[in-house]
């Protein structure tokens, strides 16, 4: 399978003049861990938003297999983990409902991820910024799923938990064979996970 | 969840406290500001200036002396626009030439304080916050994991800010899991494990793994994407979770015994530095 952005552009609304993205492409195959850098504000996160479906472009294509994202039904085969788990899981609902919405998650996963049984019956603030992104990811990784967009999801992680959770991501990625879209400022990293690099053009 | 903890941060250093994700890290911070939840108890004394930092006493002193820099970037007013929240309601033209210096130290424009905290990247939601700490020139600045999310130059440029108020007098904080971060700026490191301080040591200890002295520092050392991105099995426990032995036992390779046993494993100086283990590592030559 293949995921792509076709010379898309993209601005906010009533900012047109300063669009994020100006005639932006790149593919991601399956198999493939794409790294992906820029300084921040560059549009990095609206990237990823644009190709998991969250946002249209003004212009250009996000396509999977050739058919727009935005047409494919039931659950989204390109799933995104953000950069701030705390402002992606329902601050109302324990983390056990939360992850019960996206549909019933592996067990395999949860023991792979280090999710203990006790964090499901706690709410998004009684956990850790690492904690909660481990769910996050749990949550992204349903059967369905085919692409994951992960940006800078172990910004936030200690050295341990980042080298266990991209260990286990990799090992992931291949069985199923997932692509990967790896934001991060992090060149060591983008070195030791991903297949290829790419750098968003600079922008002034 | 934290227990046993000893920190001492002095003025015109730099202090990193390293540790895990939900090893109580942002728990220290809120503890000195006085900000903890309602459900919580703390024990202990917390000095500042050498007298007794009371809830009132840190009621006064923080947003002043004592600034934070939160981890979270939804401590932003989302419906307030960036300037506003800078000024902090004064509209004097020296708060607003100050708002707009602060801004501009870290690269951002005087545009942004026409923003909502919605419209701002996470790198520029994070310099904000930032800008925000270090408009009254605290003495104690708290920094809690102030720059995940940033490009190298910006994290650069904010570490070396730290440096000057820290030559300017200031002591600081920095409260970070990113151990190779702390280690371009620190002049000690604290490594926090599951609530405790497992080991203090200068920052040029960590030069090479050899000269680290607990087994769970030297397993963050190897960790590091470039030096192997060898995890090591095993979680941490909860903070709190471990109620007697040392809270390392399930993830270390070295465990004995007595280490499962043990009822308090005290922080002990050892070759230059502190560290809490029955068996420290002895200092190896490479």
């Amino acid at each position: 399978m293949k995921l792509e952005a076709r010379d898309v552009t993209f601005y906010y609304r009533g900012r047109k003049k300063a669009p994020v993205l100006e005639h932006f492409s790149i593919s991601i195959s399956s198999g493939e861990r794409v790294g992906l850098k820029a300084p921040s504000g560059r549009g990095k996160t609206t990237l990823c938003r644009l190709l998991a479906g969250y946002e249209r472009p003004a212009a250009g294509e996000v396509l999977l297999d050739g058919r727009q994202i935005r047409k494919y039904r039931g659950v989204c085969p390109v799933q995104m983990v953000w950069q701030h788990p705390e402002t992606v899981a329902d601050p109302l609902l324990t983390l056990g409902r939360t992850l019960n919405e996206a549909g019933a998650v592996e067990e395999r996963l949860m023991d792979a991820l280090h999710i203990e049984p006790g964090w499901l019956t706690r709410y998004p603030s009684e956990l850790s910024g690492g904690e909660l992104q481990r769910f996050c990811l749990a949550r992204a990784l349903h059967p369905a799923v085919r692409f994951l967009l992960c940006d800078e999801i172990s910004a936030m992680l200690d050295l341990v938990t980042q080298a266990q959770i991209w260990n286990f991501l990799m090992e992931e990625a291949k069985e199923r064979g997932l692509g990967l879209l790896v934001v991060s400022h992090d060149d060591a990293l983008l070195e030791k996970v991903c297949t290829r690099v790419e750098t968003m053009p600079w922008q002034t | 969840m934290i227990r046993d903890l000893s920190l001492k941060i002095r003025p015109g250093q730099i202090t990193a406290v390293v540790g895990a994700s939900g090893s109580g890290k942002s728990l220290l911070a809120h503890s000195i500001l006085g900000i903890l939840p309602y459900n919580s108890r703390m024990e202990g004394k917390i000095l500042y200036d050498g007298e007794l930092l009371t809830p009132k006493r840190a009621e006064r002193l923080r947003g002043k002396e004592i600034a934070l820099i939160p981890q979270g970037v939804t401590w932003l007013d989302p419906l307030m626009k960036v300037g506003a929240q800078l000024e902090k309601g004064r509209k004097d033209a020296g708060t607003k030439e100050k708002c707009r210096q602060a801004l501009e130290r870290y690269g951002l424009g005087a545009d942004t304080e026409e923003l909502y905290p919605f419209e701002l990247s996470g790198g520029m939601a994070r310099r904000v916050l930032i800008a925000s700490a270090v408009t009254e020139k605290p003495r104690l600045i708290i920094a809690d994991e102030p720059t995940p999310g940033l490009d190298a130059r910006a994290a650069a440029r904010i570490l070396g800010h730290f440096r000057e108020l820290a030559e300017e007098g200031a002591g600081v904080l920095f409260i970070t899991h990113d151990l190779e971060l702390a280690l371009t700026v620190a002049d000690r490191v604290a490594v926090f494990y599951a609530g405790e301080t497992i080991e203090e040591a200068d920052a040029e200890d960590f030069s090479d793994a050899g000269r680290l002295r607990h087994p769970f520092t030297r397993a963050l050392w190897n960790a590091v994407p470039a030096h192997g991105f060898r995890p090591i099995p095993g979680a941490q426990p909860y903070p709190g979770t471990v109620s007697e032995g040392c809270p390392f036992a399930g993830q270390c390779g070295k465990c004995r015994e007595e280490c499962r046993r043990a009822e308090e494993i005290p922080l002990e100086p050892f070759e230059g530095g502190m560290v809490r283990c029955l068996y420290p590592e002895r200092r190896t030559a490479g």
